[in-house]
């Protein structure tokens, strides 16, 4: 269970979210949408931790307030998050940086020769193919690649939390379902938690939607079912919210 | 060093432990440097009355010349509290409980063979290392490749020493290359003959049962025509020495299309002043190559150098400095186009952590005669915390026609962003910082030989663990 409690959050003492309220069920997928600017993606870096955030509330996760622990240790207890702003790290070789992050994040130890077929598992799923080991980890990536490269990271760190930030964007429609092919692997695997941030509604014919939150001007001011996402589509954004 | 080769010398290593050492004579030698001293010196190796009298003539010299009046603080050093010549016999009295618990402690976490550890700590000068030695040796022999002590040089290739020694450093080159001249001990000498290829590395620390690693090293290496070769020197584990100063000379001959690459990595101990003269000529068409990777010492001042002598000469440098805990690494290149057509590139890159300074010093002349000559230089400096510093000095003097000179310098931080997101993927601080640096030096660390890149990666994994907060 993943629960947000009258949380507020502000970045350089201007207050940009307030009262949220929000929680997810073990193996529910939960849908944030809202306006650029509306503050999705603050509230996925403040989940995850990032010091440039103040945040005020609770933020609670496998019993533990998340507020007292660095990013590390969020990590730990199985929480990930997908950058919207994807960072190069030029030198560090992708089969390296991957072997480190199972090593960090799993008990059981395996064989090179294994932990390569965990990889090759993972990376088919995404249609990687092997010369992306020997790459540098996001240097020189197409804007698509680095969004299933966070992926690929998710899938051998097998969180329990997973949150997606926009991570649709900018991907073609194979790439989409790519993607929705491994957070069901995930699904299924690990009975995941999913919130995912996103402004279409293609990757979520993939996806089974548990729940829709609609995020505008700082606080969330609907929650509902898949239908809403209908209502959003047809209606546009201004519109709805006029409603 | 290859695996297998590893294996059997560590086996020798263990057949060899205990081994004692024949009880030779020892020759006491005062501290300081008289006229005397040195004689001991030339006696002591039987050397021919040139090479006496050129000690001799490097003495005066020494004498006469200042300390640099510019670079890092070398005030400390006290010429008349070193003993310029120190037997094997003498270096055997140290004990292991001499050395510093903080050198022990990375031979463990390294798994230095302990072998190797005695060596490297001083306590043993010398192991056995003639298993993996020898079939090199063959090798080298078969091809007419001579790669042996400086001492061995003088006496059986005379001519081809005489022809070439100090003439591209003379005494007077600098105070401590005149120091060198006058008190070397120790060192290479490799000849390449013409159009000869050597494939496997020349690792100097394969000899190192003929010649300690001394404190005034002097290596001579001549690339005859058309020939190719590569010289690896150092070792990534720290290297114990109670002599405050290592005053090396290395001079390197590259002849018309020949190909030389030179590779040092340095891990002296933190009390070691590292003052060190590396000098290339290279003739027509022919490449020169360092790589350079400084990581101890208290006080390190290198700038190896390429003189393009003739048309078509390509010099290249690559390195990586290190600097910790106050340390000093003042270091850089230094390449002159002479000739026309003659091109160069360094690249130099820093990392200075917990009170370290690196600079970058280097210098970029082209000659007036010398048209149509390129030079890149690329100075990248990372800084990880407020107490550590960096400094880039280039000079560059542009005086022949057509010429393209670039300069690219950076100095960057560790960014907070990056650090997150490596946290946030489950690494700790020391890790995702770890990282960060091994991706930074990553482009030097790839032209190394490849236990010595695993050794180094491994070695800054250690270095870090103590140093981030």
């Amino acid at each position: 269970m993943f629960k947000i409690k009258n949380v507020q959050i502000s970045l350089n003492k201007k207050n940009i979210l307030d009262k949220i309220d929000l929680s997810i069920k073990k193996g529910e997928t939960h849908i944030l949408m809202g306006q650029n600017g509306a503050g999705k993606s603050t509230l996925a870096q403040s989940i995850m931790g990032n010091p440039n955030y103040s945040v005020k509330g609770e933020i609670i996760f496998a019993k533990q307030n998340l507020l007292n622990l660095n990013p590390q240790q969020r990590a730990k207890l199985g929480i990930f998050l997908s950058f919207q702003q994807i960072l190069e790290i030029p030198g560090v070789k992708v089969y390296d940086y991957l072997k480190l992050l199972y090593k960090t994040s799993h008990e059981k130890k395996l064989t090179p020769l294994k932990f390569k077929e965990f990889l090759k598992e993972r990376m088919a799923i995404l249609n990687f193919n092997e010369e992306l080991l020997k790459r540098s980890l996001n240097h020189g990536f197409s804007g698509g690649e680095k969004k299933k490269m966070e992926v690929l990271q998710m899938l051998v760190l097998e969180p329990k939390l997973i949150i997606l930030d926009e991570i649709d964007s900018g991907l073609d429609i194979d790439a989409i379902q790519a993607v929705a092919n491994a957070v069901n692997f995930l699904k299924q695997d690990k009975n995941v938690s999913v919130l995912l941030i996103t402004h279409y509604s293609r990757i979520l014919n993939f996806l089974n939607i548990d729940r829709v939150h609609i995020l505008s001007k700082g606080q969330i001011i609907k929650t509902g079912s898949a239908n809403l996402i209908k209502r959003i589509e047809e209606k546009g954004f201004a519109n709805f919210l006029k409603a | 060093m290859k695996q297998a080769n590893l294996k059997k010398l560590n086996d020798a290593y263990a057949n060899k432990f205990g081994f004692a050492m024949p009880e030779n004579s020892v020759l006491s030698f005062d501290f300081g440097l008289s006229k005397e001293i040195i004689e001991n010196i030339s006696s002591s190796k039987n050397e021919p009355m040139w090479m006496r009298e050129f000690r001799q003539k490097s003495l005066q010299i020494f004498k006469k010349m200042k300390m640099p009046n510019w670079g890092p603080n070398l005030a400390e050093i006290d010429f008349e509290k070193i003993r310029y010549f120190i037997k094997d016999t003498d270096v055997e009295k140290k004990s292991w409980q001499e050395v510093p618990k903080e050198i022990k402690d990375t031979f463990d976490r390294l798994g230095v063979p302990q072998a190797e550890r005695d060596f490297l700590a001083g306590v043993k000068a010398q192991y056995n290392s003639e298993v993996a030695y020898s079939s090199l040796q063959a090798e080298l022999d078969e091809q007419g490749v001579i790669f042996c002590s400086m001492e061995e040089a003088l006496q059986k290739h005379s001519d081809l020493f005489k022809e070439y020694f100090s003439k591209l450093i003379p005494p007077a080159d600098n105070k401590f290359a005149a120091l060198n001249s006058t008190a070397w001990s120790g060192g290479s000498f490799v000849y390449i003959p013409p159009n000869t290829h050597v494939k496997r590395p020349l690792q100097s620390y394969f000899r190192i049962n003929a010649v300690r690693m001394g404190q005034f090293e002097r290596t001579l290496i001549i690339a005859d025509e058309g020939s190719s070769a590569n010289y690896v020197e150092g070792c990534t584990a720290p290297v114990y020495s109670e002599y405050s100063l290592h005053a090396a000379v290395v001079e390197v001959f590259v002849k018309k299309n020949a190909r030389f690459r030179y590779t040092t990595i340095q891990n002296w101990s933190g009390n070691i002043y590292n003052l060190v003269t590396k000098r290339a000529k290279v003739f027509k068409d022919g490449v020169m190559e360092w790589i350079d990777g400084n990581l101890g010492a208290k006080t390190t001042m290198k700038y190896p150098s390429c003189y393009l002598a003739e048309e078509g000469a390509y010099g290249e440098m690559l390195s990586i400095a290190y600097a910790k805990n106050n340390q000093i690494q003042d270091t850089g290149a230094k390449m002159l186009h002479l000739a026309k057509n003659t091109s160069s590139k360094i690249i130099a890159k820093s990392v200075s952590l917990a009170g370290g300074q690196s600079n970058y010093r280097g210098l970029v002349y082209i000659a007036k005669n010398a048209s149509n000559c390129k030079s890149k230089v690329e100075c990248d400096a990372l800084i990880l915390d407020k107490n550590s510093a960096t400094c880039t000095y280039p000079d560059m003097k542009i005086s022949g026609e057509n010429a393209i000179v670039e300069h690219e310098a950076s100095v960057s931080e560790i960014e907070e962003e990056k650090l997150f997101y490596l946290m946030s993927r489950g690494l700790n601080k020391t890790e995702a910082m770890t990282l960060l640096v091994a991706g930074f030096i990553e482009p030097i660390v790839k032209e190394l030989p490849l236990e010595y890149a695993v050794e180094l990666n491994r070695l800054i994994e250690l270095e870090m663990e103590g140093s981030v907060g």
